[in-house]
């Protein structure tokens, strides 16, 4: 917190922090197990560290869970670890290749696992019995998700009907659920990209190298560079190359691409994404070109 | 330093508020390629004319099939000096209760009219929800100026029938200004097509808006949400009361009083993860330890003994009923949710029902159906420390719940606690 100004006005960092905090303690105060999705990309890195400062000097309260693809960058994997062992929670991880290997979902034809993480979700909600599940989602991530209340209530399939949420007034989230029913809240629901870089620099928060501009060999696919990767290798006619990139996006491996960056530091990170034309996810998620309505059919079925 | 401003859209269907908001943000250049490239297919595999802007907003696939917005999209722009938060919300009466979602956390709203129709209905609903929901600062837009060729007189008229039924209302602050969502005009610049209008654009105002002064920092109001108690040897003794200030400011050393036991101690320190601070006020999050170890929990209040809220368990409130699968009747029972309180209460009575087109008092009404106003009497099973909805709109607002649905089914505004 910034000492405060006189004329006792907090400044945008410090409004968005304690909105988030407060809905955090909200969550815990009236649920009883709630648990944070964290996959160690910046959003959920960020997502951690207003839990920690939420519950502050006692440990966050609460276990995080990491949903597996089975393709990951290792520099988010080891961050991912590296963060559960200072704060000292719980992780649970639901593994998609494990779910593959009982046969409960099958892999689709193109490797792509973003649409069979969901029935992965799920099951491991319902295991663990989690009525409040925390996710690092931000509004102006998606127009779908533009739509989205804070407390994003679920029936007992995980769906979001976007056609029947419930009203949601000044500060006051109504989190009654019947059995079987969730909850899925976003803390940085009013978070912008670049107020979470804003506050990855004020708060010095360590991040996985790759969101930092990197020589990478990589190939192009309908205009976006993918990182040559097992599960992602180039077609005969794509050329692979080496390329000044960073991540602006961390998610599932196969999926993702880089962006073409000289942004090495968190300051010119922070220029680069003012003056940006290009959403993150138009920029760097193959997933959500598909089609028109993609985010919210995922949604739908019970997706983030 | 740069600030937040929470803005709203209002008014009735089509009179073009996702436009607006559209056109807000493509001439403030904060849409991205890659979104202008998606809504321009769409309206040209509609075969639409010209680009339609309020696919920016509208993003749910029923709202692009039926052309009208359904539920509150929220936006983000910034310029210099200031964010902005915008929800827009949905003109169709159907989904007032959305509107009433988006317009409760906002610091201004803008009710639209389509200049060729003049005020309607639904136009002075949501100016009276606004006016209810105490939105400070209200802008009227006369919109679809370029379909009235600009006309001067068509923009007064509207303005002096507004001002005369604006006159009933609570509003603060209101402003009137003429444009055209579509074309721009005094949008983001000011338009060439009207020098008779003489203030600022719309986004000139947006900027300028005076909100600081909107908060309370008078009555200390600090309801406890959490306490934090470390199992841990290093703060063995730690106790914490963590929650948002409502109000006032609140500083080490300030005699406080909890409620509703009514035990009195000291402010020991106002504490954050980043360390102690020095004060305290809204919209923080913060950490309160007393002096003393008295007796606190979630949904306590902290205030100072000079300074109470009301304790209290009859209240007279205005209601917003925003369900559909049944309405409030006398003497049902709900779950009320109030700051971090929950109780149960019973609708002892309902003064009367308004007319939001007239301001008419119906005192023969019995029951409010969906997207009715009226005046009612609680009584709840235990008290609420609650003020005046004027003074407070975090302390005097509340949600009524249905136990057996679990749907939030009214919005309340609290008029007087006893
Ligand atoms: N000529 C003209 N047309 C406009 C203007 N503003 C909006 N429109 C048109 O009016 C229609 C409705 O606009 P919307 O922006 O969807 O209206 P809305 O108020 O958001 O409607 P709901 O959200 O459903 O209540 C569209 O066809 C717009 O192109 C304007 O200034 N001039
Ligand atoms: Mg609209």
């Amino acid at each position: 917190m910034n000492t405060p100004a006189h004329d006792y006005q907090l400044s945008q960092l410090d409004l968005l922090e304690a909105e988030a905090i407060y809905i955090m303690r909200e969550v815990v105060a009236e649920f009883e197990r709630p648990v944070l999705l964290f996959s160690g990309g910046k959003d959920s890195i960020v997502m951690l560290k207003l839990a920690e400062k939420a519950f502050y000097p006692a440990r966050i309260p609460f276990a995080v869970m990491h949903v597996d693809t089975g393709h990951n960058f290792d520099e988010v994997l080891a961050l991912r670890d590296q963060r559960v062992a200072e704060l000292k929670v719980q992780l649970i991880v639901a593994s998609v290749q494990e779910a593959i290997d009982a046969g409960t979902v099958h892999e689709p034809k193109d490797g792509t696992r973003n649409r069979i993480q969901t029935p992965v979700l799920l099951d491991a909600l319902d295991k663990h019995r989690f009525t409040a599940i925390f996710g690092g989602a931000r509004r102006d991530e998606d127009k779908a998700r533009a739509k989205e209340r804070i407390f994003s209530f679920r029936d007992e399939f995980g769906q979001w009907d976007p056609k029947n949420q419930r009203p949601e007034l000044w500060n006051l989230y109504n989190g009654r659920i019947h059995t079987g029913e969730s909850i899925r809240v976003f803390p940085l629901s009013n978070w912008t990209e670049l107020d979470i870089w804003h506050y990855i620099k004020r708060e010095e928060i360590e991040l996985p190298s790759i969101y930092y501009a990197h020589e990478r060999e990589v190939f192009d696919r309908d205009g976006m560079l993918f990182a040559v990767h097992e599960m992602k290798q180039p077609k005969p006619d794509e050329e692979v190359f080496t390329a000044m990139v960073r991540y602006r996006t961390v998610g599932d491996a196969s999926l993702t691409a880089a962006v073409r960056s000289e942004a090495d530091t968190v300051d010119l990170v922070i220029d680069e994404v003012a003056s940006t034309r290009v959403t993150e996810r138009g920029a760097t998620r193959g997933d959500d070109k598909f089609s028109e309505a993609a985010m919210e059919d995922r949604k739908r079925e019970g997706y983030f | 330093m740069m600030d937040i401003l929470r803005f709203a859209t209002a008014g009735s269907v089509d009179d073009g508020k996702s436009t607006l908001i559209g056109r807000l943000l493509y001439d403030t250049k904060t849409v991205f390629q890659d979104q202008i490239d998606a809504v321009e297919k769409v309206s040209h595999d509609r075969g639409d004319d010209y680009v339609d802007l309020a696919l920016l907003t509208d993003g749910l696939r029923a709202e692009r099939e039926q052309g009208i917005t359904i539920d509150v999209a929220y936006r983000y722009f910034a310029t210099p000096n200031r964010k902005f938060i915008i929800a827009d919300t949905p003109g169709h009466i159907q989904y007032t209760r959305n509107m009433v979602t988006g317009a409760s956390t906002a610091d201004l709203a803008l009710v639209l009219v389509d200049a060729r129709k003049g005020l309607v209905e639904q136009s002075r609903r949501h100016a009276f929800l606004a006016s209810l929901l105490q939105v400070p600062h209200l802008v009227l837009v006369v919109n679809k100026m370029d379909l009235v060729d600009y006309s001067q007189e068509v923009y007064e008229n509207i303005r002096e029938e507004f001002t005369q039924f604006a006159a009933k209302l609570r509003l603060p602050d209101l402003t009137v200004m003429p444009v055209s969502a579509l074309k721009g005009d005094n949008v983001v610049t000011r338009s060439e097509n009207m020098p008779w209008y003489d203030g600022p654009s719309l986004l000139h105002h947006l900027e300028n808006v005076h909100v600081a002064s909107d908060r309370n920092l008078i009555d200390v109001r600090f309801p406890v949400q959490y306490v934090i108690r470390p199992q841990s040897d290093e703060w063995h003794d730690y106790r914490g009361y963590a929650g948002q200030v409502l109000g006032g400011i609140l500083k080490k050393g300030d005699e406080v009083m909890v409620l509703p036991s009514g035990y009195t101690s000291k402010i020991l320190s106002v504490e954050t993860a980043d360390g102690e601070v020095d004060e305290a006020y809204p919209p923080m999050s913060v950490t309160v330890r007393l002096e003393d170890e008295i007796d606190v929990s979630r949904g306590d209040m902290i205030c100072r003994p000079n300074n109470q809220p009301n304790v209290a368990q009859d209240l007279d409130a205005m209601i917003c009923w925003m369900d559909e699968s049944a309405p409030m009747r006398l003497g049902g029972k709900y779950s009320i949710k109030h700051t971090t309180r929950t109780a149960r209460t019973i609708v002892k009575g309902l003064q009367y029902r308004l007319d939001v087109n007239t301001l008419h008092r119906d005192e023969e009404a019995n029951e409010l159906s969906l997207n009715e106003i009226g005046r009612v009497r609680l009584r709840t099973t235990v008290p609420l420390m609650a003020d005046d909805y004027s003074r407070n709109r975090n302390t005097g607002g509340f949600v009524l719940v249905d136990e057996a649905t679990n749907r939030t089914v009214a919005a309340g505004m609290i008029t007087e606690a006893s």
